[in-house]
């Protein structure tokens, strides 16, 4: 093992979008769970989804008996007079024992350093820090321990980044939803429906999702504009504009990106080597079974890494988007 | 779809009086919620909405209006006839393992074993609050404590003999995620 963390055990950071979300993934051995609340200081403020603040307590406490920790996630800018809902979301995380802040807002990350001197603070890849200066300075400046990498980098970019960033750690997506954008940075949510994944939590917000049959084909709009057309059959995706088919040059086609997951288990191995310190899978919206399967299935590789043993890269496909994996620019093939 | 009833058994359950269905259909809806009381809360403003569960290999379609633990259900013979404002349709196992933690909705929409319509954000609202209530069959029927236990594996077992006969998707994890 070569890279400035290699030494030590990879954590397994996983989703949990609900109390019973939380309890799936520790059961199925996440050595820690991120999660957030129920508003719009989290990427992820869907409906019937998160954490009151009892419920994260509970949620906190029931990992901690079960040797996990607790990652809470408040990682939307701060809107100009109402900045208040985000503070109290970072006080009332860490009076409930949240082990980490995982937080983007360069407001927010100040105001918690300055509150709450002692807690570790993650950067969101919400935050887009992608170069060695960028993490230096949240490093320098506000004593960021990890700063989580955005989907868009090679296995040999984040790994000539990991060792600049030392001892800041790096944690790199290993499962799920592709994202190929600079994460805290896209617009085109908020062009096709006025809200914004950035400052309201909800990429492709689902009051302005709609699905209609035609003749079993599925068409799915969002914000009014229809973005996608999957075939009686095929295999459906989300409902994102980045996911959706453009017409260009004369061709109909995924412009930026296809509907399919991430899914770099084979590459474990590869990140344990260049020091990277966890391993995140997406998927906060998903249900228990997903959290259960995919926990599981990560567990073992990491565990079969630290004991030299073969991994089973097996069958996660089932649960992908479009029914289809890619290891996206971890090897990316076409710059 | 995969995981459909044979259409004779459909045809047949459509001989079917839906008035005593409707009303077992509630009290196992009024058991649930009973066992659940936080499950309204979390469906918060969507909780007055009306949901088509559509199970699509039978003939008839519940109409539930969750309503903050006053919900109201009712039983017609075809989706066309039925207001409401989010439809939720796929075969009748395959919605029984949404609600007890088998299946991964996600999974289900993209491989096209499950079909929502409608208010969107009220269909993701409902399935996050089902997925956060952990029911499990002896909830739902309202047995006693020490009976769920064993209730439960036997109810597992003939619902996974159960998808294996219909040719139901695969578990998305390893069978029910037991609370």
């Amino acid at each position: 093992m070569t890279g400035p963390n290699a030494a030590r055990p990879l954590e397994l950071v996983c989703p949990a979008g609900t109390p019973a979300g939380l309890r799936a993934a520790v059961d199925a051995g996440a050595h820690a769970v991120y999660c957030g609340f129920r508003d719009e200081t989290n990427a992820r403020n869907f409906p019937g989804l998160n954490f009151d603040r009892a419920e994260m307590g509970e949620g906190i406490a029931y990992a901690h008996r079960h040797g996990a920790k607790v990652l809470v996630a408040l990682n939307t800018f701060m809107r100009a007079g109402a900045m208040d809902t985000w503070k109290l979301g970072v006080d009332d995380a860490v009076a409930a024992g949240a082990d980490v802040l995982i937080l983007a807002d360069i407001g927010l990350i100040a105001y918690a350093r300055e509150a709450h001197p002692a807690q570790r603070l993650h950067l969101s890849v919400q935050a887009a820090a992608a170069t060695p200066d960028a993490i230096a300075f949240y490093r320098e400046a506000f004593g960021i321990a990890r700063v989580v990498l955005p989907r868009v980098l090679t296995v040999e970019e984040i790994a000539r980044l990991t060792e600049a960033a030392a001892p800041c750690e790096t944690e790199v997506f290993v499962f799920g939803g592709m994202c190929v954008m600079a994460e805290g940075r896209c617009l085109l949510s908020s062009y096709a429906t006025g809200k914004s994944p950035n400052m309201d939590g909800v990429c492709s917000p689902p009051s302005h999702v709609t699905y209609r049959d035609e003749d079993g084909a599925l068409v799915a709009a969002l914000g009014g504009f229809t973005i996608d057309r999957f075939a009686k059959n095929a295999p459906a995706g989300y409902p994102t504009l980045c996911k959706g088919q453009f017409r260009a040059n004369g061709a109909t086609l995924h412009l930026f990106e296809d509907p399919v997951s991430l899914n770099a288990v084979t590459l474990v191995p590869q990140l344990a080597r260049i020091g990277v310190a966890a391993l995140k899978i997406e998927g906060r919206q998903r249900g228990r079974a997903y959290a259960a399967a995919v926990v599981r299935a990560f567990r073992s590789a990491v565990d079969s890494l630290a004991a030299g043993t073969e991994m089973d890269v097996g069958a996660l496909r089932a649960l992908t988007e479009g029914q289809r994996d890619t290891t996206g620019a971890y090897r990316k093939a076409w710059r | 779809m995969h995981g459909q009833f044979p259409p004779v058994l459909g045809r047949l359950a459509g001989a079917l009086p839906l008035f005593p269905l409707e009303l077992v259909a509630r009290r196992l809806i009024d058991n649930a919620l009973s066992a659940r009381p936080s499950f309204a809360g979390r469906l918060a403003d969507y909780a007055d909405r009306t949901f088509a569960i559509d199970p699509t290999d039978c003939p008839f379609v519940f109409l539930v209006r969750p309503h903050r633990g006053h919900p109201s259900v009712r039983v017609v013979p075809d989706i066309v006839t039925a207001d409401h404002d989010a439809r939720i349709a796929a075969p009748l196992v395959i919605l029984l393992g949404l609600i007890d933690g088998t299946y991964d909705g996600d999974a289900l929409f993209f491989s096209r074993d499950l079909v929502i319509e409608g208010d969107t954000a009220a269909v993701l609202a409902l399935r996050n609050a089902i997925e956060n209530a952990e029911l499990d069959p002896a909830s739902v029927l309202g047995l006693p404590e020490p009976l769920r236990g064993p209730f439960n594996r036997l109810a597992g077992l003939a619902l996974d003999r159960l998808r294996r006969a219909l040719d139901a998707p695969e578990p998305s994890g390893a069978g029910p995620v037991q609370p």
